[in-house]
């Protein structure tokens, strides 16, 4: 027999208390497995986002820079529009290697969601856009036949929404035309999933936007000086210049204070989890009194006493982080919903990226918080002396 | 050989601003192999004699040798001339002696081989072979019950599974304060039947406290206390 048998067995005679502090141990490491998962996945998605626009600096005409962030990632409403004759300029400068043009146009469809929702089209240059995204590949079809037709292209998303496959109809709201889809994409993880893509001029014309954008994308060469093309860009009137690490920065910010509250939430779930610790140690210390006194009597040190306080409590710990870590892989898709709820902006990807370094991390933190928890009722079993137990009457 | 040395202890407990003289100016001594024997009214200080004896406790003033070593030695109230920490007091009880109560202490989650274990846990330097076990829990007529848990022995089977954990790294000096108290006359003879064999056989020293006149017999001496004093007769 040893000290580990002694503390293990201590633990399973109180059956009822042990498992409410197991679960709450189970439910902090949860949270905290969830936060640490979330602080690198969202960054992971948004970056994925980001690389997946393949170009690293876009023009929009003049406006607020956050609302030119947000619909950069999502389509949105306030759209401004800049001159097509722009894109000529800016392929003169030398730092470019490849640019390409976008209107995007968004309309009121009432029949999305439950009160209606916006409807987005972007409408794309079908010579440069699939050179920027080689990675878009097709599930079915291809990009449109010529460069100004009636056609669509579905994101792979879009196309569940819709229903739709190739050879379908699609009406394309705010104008009596029906289209026909001639391409659905595989699906890519970012953005371009829930993109409804149209030929650039068609929508300039049923949309009466005849030579005018709302974007243009730009890829630079390789070795290209980002600062000082952007300073080019800012000579020409009218532009804002967005580069995509600024709008990373943006929509970091805007996301930090939702972080306040996820961290606070699991700051408040641990010093739970180790004042219930320290209540379940403390409360069997003053059980166990008599018994304490009576290992003293039979040789005990109070370190060996430290020991066997200490020994229980990292096992409640151990058995709750162990449990609480597989829970956090199991429902980690629940956590993502919750999550979502809180956040200004959501990449498309997933949110919550738990891997074995987040474990290992949590799993040794809630050890931790345990231990410290567990060092007063270690400390006071410790110093009881063997007579207190064979004078105490109970 | 003198294997416990007491000069005038005196062991004073405050309740309020009262003083009480649990040990009043007790001297005596115990030679290696006897068996002796207190006995006294209940409140007498007989519990608190064999606890500071057995280095559970320190008295307030006097001096106590164990096997020639000083473990305590106080003059006056003023200056603590010898006092030992907690942990040599422990290590002075782990070498020499085993301790058996009224009450059995017995650890409800341990199974009877692992209650009567417990003192090797904390000492490594015993190393209790499986025969060593058996010739014990042999001795004392428990060698059928070693899985079995506390609850399910009668009170005379607890007893004795206190008394094999007591024995079980070989000390010198048992201190028994008063072992049958909770156990009928049948369960008391077997009891003094196997101190009375522990003492003739193995050579160890006890210290016997009991209300049983009949038990207290089997010592080589009794001193009988009455207000923590040793009663002349
Ligand atoms: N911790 C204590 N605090 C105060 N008084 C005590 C304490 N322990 C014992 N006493 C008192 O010391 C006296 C001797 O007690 P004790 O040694 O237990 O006697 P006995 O074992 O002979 O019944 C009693 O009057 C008892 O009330
Ligand atoms: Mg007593």
């Amino acid at each position: 027999m040893n000290i580990f048998q002694l503390s293990y067995k201590n633990l399973l005679r109180r059956k009822v208390r042990t498992s409410f502090t197991v679960i709450g141990i189970i439910i902090s490491t949860w949270v905290l497995v969830t936060l640490l998962g979330f602080n690198k996945g969202y960054e992971n998605s948004l970056n994925n986002d980001i690389d997946g626009m393949g170009f690293q600096i876009v023009l929009t005409a003049k406006g607020c820079p956050y609302e030119a962030a947000t619909l950069m990632l999502k389509g949105g409403t306030g759209l401004r529009y800049m001159p097509e004759e722009i894109v000529k300029e800016v392929n003169f400068a030398e730092e470019v290697d490849k640019t390409t043009a976008m209107l995007m146009h968004a309309e009121f469809d009432p029949n999305k969601g439950e009160n209606g929702g916006t409807i987005v089209y972007l409408g794309i240059d079908p010579d440069t856009y699939p050179e920027m995204k080689p990675y878009l590949n097709f599930k079915q079809g291809n990009w449109f036949n010529e460069k100004s037709v009636n056609e669509i292209v579905l994101g792979y998303e879009a196309a569940e929404l819709e229903q739709r496959e190739i050879g379908d109809l699609m009406l394309i709201l705010g104008s009596e035309l029906e289209f026909k889809v001639v391409g659905v994409l595989n699906r890519t993880g970012t953005q371009d999933d829930g993109m409804i893509f149209l030929p650039l001029k068609t929508v300039q014309e049923i949309f009466d936007k005849k030579g005018e954008l709302t974007m243009l994308g730009i890829r630079l060469k390789r070795d290209a000086d980002i600062s000082a093309f952007e300073e080019k860009l800012y000579e020409l009137p009218d532009i804002q210049v967005v580069s995509m690490a600024q709008v990373k920065n943006t929509i970091m910010n805007l996301v930090s204070s939702a972080k306040v509250i996820v961290f606070s939430i699991a700051f408040i779930a641990f010093l739970i989890a180790m004042f219930g610790v320290l209540n379940t140690v403390l409360m069997s210390v003053f059980e166990r009194y008599q018994e304490i006194g009576i290992l003293k009597a039979m040789g005990a040190l109070p370190k060996d006493i430290f020991n066997i306080i200490l020994i229980e409590t990292a096992l409640l710990c151990s058995i709750g982080g162990i449990i609480g870590i597989i829970f956090s892989y199991l429902f980690s898709n629940v956590s993502e919903i919750a999550i979502r709820h809180f956040l200004p902006f959501t990449p498309s990807g997933s949110l919550i990226k738990v891997d074995e370094k987040i474990a290992v991390i949590s799993f040794f933190a809630i050890i931790l918080i345990g231990i410290i928890g567990g060092i007063y009722p270690a400390l006071h079993a410790s110093n009881i002396r063997p007579l207190d137990a064979i004078r105490s009457d109970s | 050989m003198n294997i416990v040395e007491a000069n005038n202890l005196v062991k004073i407990y405050a309740r309020g601003s009262e003083k009480i003289y649990a040990l009043n100016n007790i001297s005596f001594s115990i030679k290696k192999g006897e068996i002796v024997s207190v006995i006294g009214q209940s409140g007498s200080g007989k519990t608190t004699l064999v606890n500071v004896l057995g280095c559970l406790d320190n008295p307030s003033i006097g001096s106590l040798k164990i096997d020639g070593q000083e473990i305590f030695k106080n003059t006056d109230f003023v200056k603590e001339n010898l006092k030992f920490s907690e942990i040599e007091l422990t290590k002075i009880r782990r070498k020499f002696f085993g301790y058996i109560f009224q009450k059995f202490f017995l650890i409800p989650t341990l199974t009877v081989k692992e209650n009567i274990l417990l003192p090797s846990v904390f000492q490594k330097q015993f190393i209790v072979d499986e025969k060593r076990l058996n010739d014990i829990t042999e001795m004392l007529g428990i060698s059928k019950r070693q899985n079995h848990l506390p609850s399910q022995l009668s009170g005379g089977e607890m007893q004795r599974v206190a008394i094999a954990r007591a024995l079980i790294n070989n000390p010198q000096i048992l201190i028994a304060d008063e072992p049958t108290g909770n156990l009928d006359s049948k369960r008391s003879s077997e009891i003094q039947e196997l101190l009375l064999n522990l003492n003739k056989n193995h050579n160890i020293t006890i210290i016997l406290v009991t209300h049983n006149l009949e038990l207290a017999k089997i010592g080589n001496s009794i001193i009988e206390l009455f207000d923590g004093q040793i009663k002349k007769n």
